[in-house]
């Protein structure tokens, strides 16, 4: 029997939303562990990551250290999965975009309502932050799209099943939403 | 005797002066579409309603019918322009799904599922745009407005009002509003306008009224925009 297909995942600038609905399969992540073999993935809380078949990124770009992880499951896995509306399209943390990084770290650690000790944090073990968020499609390239904030778990059942017995992805309408 | 063109190979019936567009809603046929409402001139801005009649990419909207056309409504190629033209639109803007009220009841996503967009493909603008929260009724959020000039016509052609207006060429083009501050506060902008009900995005909102409809039973969570109609129709249901 060839070895199961090894899946990775990890949550850049997201919310674990996307996460979150994956355990929501239920039960029938016990048909998912019969399918593939985890790799790196905060579901195992395994912290390096091996080359694998498949790759899922919930969350957009934010930081240096998104950055470096993005492109190391770009060079580890065949195929790379943008999960859910902040790794398609930035989401809800790209909404920092309208301003500079200047003005979001003076409100959030500066100015905002309830701060104390006020200043901008600068432990050099903090990732610096980019000056916008971005998609994952902008920093490397990227297989399939999963849209959805979250995609419901029907969703991403749907899709890991479909790439797993090799089939054209097709999604019922109900199950591909924005939001 | 009726005259007739083919629409995906199906013979629809026009009247002189009708263009593809109207014919093929007369005929309960969808083509895609974000700046035309039957009520309003034609514009043609959106091309989202684009059509391929003899290697010739037209809008449906303004194309007028004629004897013999045979136009393709539904080819791959097709589809591909019209996710190409969506995905610009969604890149030129700030169309945050998830952080939208109109979302699940929005032209714009519901196009965009129908013709099978997943991701916006292109470099996101992130332009800076504003809100516009200075009307008591009514709120405008420029990051959703996609130039369909909707609402200028419906303020123009039915209101008699002229409260909206498109300024600037190119990427520059933006909704103006004609009020001194510029502000809608400010303008003769009323709730009951034709125009505060013809925006096929989340550009024009009704205050006061966000997530009414919960998730799941909102316009297009069901069904396709092909079946469901346009967002117009439920915006009257509501006047």
């Amino acid at each position: 029997m060839a070895a199961k297909p090894r899946v990775a995942t990890a949550s850049l600038c997201g919310c674990f939303g996307c996460h979150m609905s994956l355990l929501d399969i239920d039960e029938r992540i016990l048909q998912l562990v019969d399918l593939v073999t985890f790799d790196r993935t905060p579901l195992t809380d395994i912290k390096t990551l091996g080359d694998c078949d498949l790759g899922l990124i919930e969350g957009g770009v934010a930081n240096a250290e998104n950055v470096e992880v993005l492109r190391e499951f770009r060079r580890r896995c065949k195929t790379l999965v943008a999960v859910g509306a902040c790794a398609v399209n930035g989401g809800i943390p790209a909404m920092r975009n309208q301003f500079s990084l200047a003005e979001c770290l003076r409100e959030s650690y500066c100015d905002g309502v309830g701060v104390h000790n006020p200043g901008i944090p600068n432990d050099p073990e903090i990732p610096l932050l980019l000056n916008q968020v971005h998609p994952i499609h902008e920093v490397v390239a990227i297989d399939y799209f999963l849209p959805g904030c979250p995609p419901s778990a029907d969703a991403i059942w749907t899709f890991l099943t479909e790439l797993l017995e090799g089939r054209p992805i097709a999604f019922p309408y109900t199950q591909v939403h924005f939001d | 005797m009726s005259k007739t063109f083919k629409l995906d190979g199906r013979e629809i019936p026009f009247e002189t002066g009708q263009t593809i567009m109207d014919a093929a809603l007369a005929a309960g046929v969808y083509i895609p579409h974000l700046c035309h409402n039957p009520e309003f001139a034609p514009h043609g801005s959106c091309r989202v309603c684009v059509v391929d009649i003899g290697g010739r990419q037209v809008s449906a909207c303004t194309a007028a019918a004629s004897e013999g056309l045979e136009v393709d409504n539904s080819s791959e190629a097709i589809g591909e322009t019209r996710r190409a033209i969506l995905q610009m639109l969604f890149v030129e803007g700030n169309h945050v799904c998830p952080a939208c009220e109109k979302s699940g009841a929005c032209q714009l996503q519901a196009v965009a599922y129908y013709t099978g967009m997943l991701a916006p493909h292109f470099t996101h603008f992130f332009p800076r745009r504003s809100v516009d929260a200075s009307h008591p009724d009514v709120v405008i959020d420029f990051n959703r407005c996609i130039l369909c000039e909707l609402c200028v016509r419906a303020s123009r052609d039915h209101d008699g009002k002229r409260v909206f207006a498109i300024s600037g060429r190119g990427l520059e083009s933006h909704l103006v509003i004609d009020s001194p501050s510029g502000l809608l506060g400010d303008s003769s902008f009323a709730a009951t306008d034709k125009a505060a009900h013809v925006c096929p995005t989340g550009a024009i909102l009704p205050k006061g009224r966000g997530y009414e409809t919960p998730i799941g039973e909102r316009l297009y969570d069901r069904e396709p925009i092909s079946i469901v109609g346009d967002v117009r129709a439920q915006e009257e249901e509501v006047l």
